[in-house]
């Protein structure tokens, strides 16, 4: 076996993108199917049915196409969410709870008696300003608390996760008293959003395509643009590289810490007001189950990068919405496609074992996240 | 002037005491309401019980919260007093709460003893989940991963018994134990080997593991567990522990109970005089804290940190036999529910210590507790009754509070999350 180059062991993700931009992740993809091929034969299954089952659930007809990237929307806006703050050094774990926030904030603008007849061109960027506002104010507490006490953002944002999901359970389900509960329907959602605040569809799949896409995708360069183009953007990449020399620089680097939190989180319930508005116009509790850690997948994936996240998260996205027609044609359960996706992270994070494998050489350290290392211990 | 963080938080409990003592308390009904210590027993009405009045007991608790404001005014003649008053009010919290909840329900009781227990019962796996992160974090290794390493072992060890099938057999019962906490002791050397070996950030690796763990727990749930019918079994029965278990009152409600729960109280005992009482345990944190030093004494880093963290693996998979073969007889998707994580915040908040984690764990325990107590209690604030979610809540509350306030800044091993490189 090669002796892994120190340089590019001790990386977060040490690979670059500009030499061999996706030789590493596609190698890491062709090694977790092939695991998860073996899983799929230990309990008597064909791997090569259920993979083409797959395939043609993820692009199989327009229509699959269309549902797969409508799937896959959400995630782009977690994951920018997720990516932004691992530029700054932070680990935001709590794109479940701010997706959660701004997705019950946009429902409820959107049923205000005095908005219903406001023109769309109008009440669409309030709904979905109102919900990046929420998801922005709940990010932003980690982030204080960071800046303030020192307190962990890991544990915060997973706490208050858990807190979302319990409060918009109540504040969604509640019959008594009602709060944002349609008491005519049968299973809890909240009152539908007044029609002018909907988002065009682009095509009517299953769920249904929405203009959200094209949101998500403005987001993504704007994210770049305010990484790469701006002050701030420095700043935050210089925080996250070494927060010491950011300090020593005179750079604010509490609240640097504060504002990307807030704006991470913005961005997570800017994704969520988008579902909301642009599939079925209201919030049932428990849409967003599980979202902040596929979100975190695909960031790493992505190695952080804007538009890296765009191809990551469609083949996220699509990798669960065709798990279903994989489930009706071999009756495989559609864990097994959590358990591939879970080895793509593994061997793009251990890229050593891919890259022994396949016998890639390793290059110079890139500019993205592999300068930032995210564990660096629990209190600073 | 500025105060400092201890005046801080004294003033804050200034502010609540006063608030308790002059609002709270002369507002609340003046029924007298009972602590109970038995369990209802037939025919006898001679039950153990302390009958006292809440306005009275909430406004003795308000003028200690004020007693330790003023402590902490003096914090630079006498530094133990100012910090011995902060503990003491912090402790009053749990009697405030019960009394605040039996004052503003209809109930005339409430049995305390059963409470307790009852805390120290659901935090066990919290307990389990801090002493598996102890070891590994003592070594310096990051674990956010010890919600899988549960949730991996919970699936495996039913698993292995709905595969076994025969639901009275006691071996059977405890093969799957074994099954669970080796399963926990493999993930953790899957986290060992990402980590010590190849170096992987180690909170991705941790990522890494919950999302294995859930959809291999899920596969297995569906593919093989399902199919074999057995949808619950019997859990782990009572062990009465000899001598002890004769005990008035005690001997019935804590010392006859489930083994796991019972073990668990060994392991934080062992971790503890392992860690900190024998020359292997110096190793780990000193390995933990400085490992080019360690490594300049001849000690094998690499060694002791895959040790350390497969030590941590199996007492994290005994934590995950305890949801699905003590708890209960069953496996659910994702059933640790986040428990893994909130044992990391019990360790932090014990500031990386045995002891202390293990009461930071108790404290989440008793939330839990509280939680499903103050639902029966039906409490409510005039015709507001207080909606179970907002219990349920209270643990990850009071996660955030004692993480970012309560225990000032914790300092975790020096070498946490720092991956080694052999000096060449």
């Amino acid at each position: 076996m090669n002796v892994p180059d120190a340089k590019t062991v001790g990386h977060a993700a040490g690979a670059s993108w500009r030499s061999q931009p996706a030789l590493v992740p596609l190698a890491a993809i062709a090694m977790a199917l092939t695991v998860g091929a073996v899983v799929i034969l230990l309990v008597g299954s064909n791997p090569i049915e259920a993979y083409a089952a797959l395939l043609r659930g993820m692009f199989g007809s327009p229509d699959r196409i269309a549902a797969s990237l409508a799937r896959s929307t959400p995630f782009i806006g977690t994951a920018l969410a997720v990516a932004f703050a691992f530029r700054a050094g932070l680990f935001n774990i709590g794109a479940e709870g701010q997706i959660l926030i701004g997705a019950t904030l946009a429902a409820w603008v959107g049923t205000f008696s005095y908005l219903q007849d406001v023109p769309g061109a109008l009440l669409i960027p309030i709904v979905i300003l109102v919900g990046a506002i929420g998801g922005g104010l709940w990010g932003a507490i980690p982030g204080v608390l960071k800046a303030t006490s020192g307190a962990h953002e890991v544990i915060v944002t997973i706490m208050l996760n858990s807190i979302a999901v319990l409060y918009v359970r109540w504040l969604v389900g509640s019959n008594d008293p009602v709060v944002l509960r349609d008491t005519t329907a049968s299973v809890p959602h909240t009152v539908p959003i007044a029609d002018n605040a909907r988002l065009p569809e682009l095509f009517g799949s299953q769920p249904p395509l929405h203009v959200g896409l094209l949101v998500m995708l403005a987001l993504c360069v704007v994210v770049w643009f305010i990484l790469k183009r701006t002050t701030f953007g420095f700043e935050v990449r210089t925080v996250g590289a070494n927060a010491h020399a950011a300090r020593y620089a005179g750079m604010g680097v509490n609240r640097t810490i504060i504002a990307v939190m807030a704006l991470s989180g913005a961005f997570a319930g800017l994704a969520g007001a988008s579902e909301v508005s642009g599939t079925v116009g209201f919030l049932s509790p428990g849409v967003f189950v599980g979202i902040g850690f596929d979100a975190i997948a695909i960031a790493l994936l992505a190695r952080a990068n804007p538009f890296g996240i765009i191809l990551t998260s469609i083949l996220w996205g699509s990798m669960l919405s065709g798990a279903g027609l994989m489930q009706q044609e071999t009756g495989l359960s559609i864990d097994a496609v959590r358990i591939v996706q879970a080895f793509v992270l593994l061997f793009v994070a251990a890229d050593v074992i891919v890259r022994t494998i396949f016998r890639l050489r390793a290059d110079r350290a890139s500019d993205a996240m592999d300068t930032t290392q995210l564990s660096r211990g629990w209190g600073a | 002037m500025k105060l400092s963080r201890r005046q801080t938080i004294g003033m804050l409990f200034g502010l609540l005491g006063g608030y308790l003592v002059g609002f709270v308390a002369t507002s609340l009904d003046t029924a007298d309401k009972a602590l109970k210590f038995e369990p209802p027993k037939l025919g006898s009405t001679n039950q153990l019980e302390l009958v006292f009045n809440p306005p009275v007991v909430v406004a003795a608790i308000g003028t200690i919260f004020v007693l330790a404001f003023v402590a902490t005014l003096f914090e630079r003649r006498w530094e133990r007093l100012a910090r011995g008053a902060l503990l003491v009010a912090a402790l009053c919290f749990i009697p405030l709460v019960i009394v605040l909840a039996l004052a503003l329900s209809d109930a005339p009781s409430t049995n305390i003893v059963q409470l307790l227990v009852e805390s120290l019962r659901l935090g066990t796996p919290i307990a389990l989940g801090a002493m598996a992160g102890l070891w590994c974090e003592r070594s310096g290794v990051v674990n956010i991963g010890i919600e899988g390493m549960m949730l991996t072992a919970a699936g495996t060890g039913f698993m292995t018994y709905a595969v076994l099938g025969d639901a009275s057999s006691t071996p059977i019962l405890w093969l799957s134990v074994g099954v669970a906490v080796l399963t926990g002791g493999l993930v953790a050397a899957l986290h060992a080997l990402l980590c010590v070996t190849f170096r992987v950030d180690q909170i991705i690796s941790g990522v890494v593991i919950n999302l294995l763990a859930l959809g291999l727990t899920g596969f297995i749930r569906s593919e093989v567990i399902v199919p074999t019918g057995v949808a619950i079994g019997i859990p782990t029965p009572d062990v009465a522990l000899p001598g002890l278990s004769q005990l008035p009152i005690l001997g019935d409600q804590l010392f006859t109970a489930q083994p796991i729960f019972l073990m668990m109280f060994v392991i934080v005992a062992v971790t503890s005089v392992v860690l900190f009482r024998t020359p292997f345990g110096l190793r780990v944190r000193s390995v933990g804290e400085n490992p080019h030093a360690a490594e300049t004494l001849g000690i094998d880093v690499i060694r002791i940190r895959y040790r350390a963290v497969i030590i941590g693996g199996l007492v994290a998979g005994l934590g995950g036999a305890w949801f699905s073969l003590e708890s209960q007889a069953g496996f659910e998707a994702n059933m640790t529910n986040g428990t893994g994580f909130i044992a990391l915040a019990a360790l932090i908040f014990g500031k990386w210590r045995p002891s202390t984690a293990f009461a930071g764990a108790m404290l989440f325990g008793f939330t839990r507790a509280l939680q499903s107590r103050l639902q029966i209690l039906k409490v409510s604030l005039g015709d507001f009754a207080i909606p179970s979610e907002f219990w349920q809540s209270l643990p990850y509350v009071v996660t955030i509070i004692v993480v970012a306030g309560a225990v000032g800044r914790a300092t975790a091993p020096a070498a946490d999350g720092v991956p080694f490189e052999r000096s060449r």
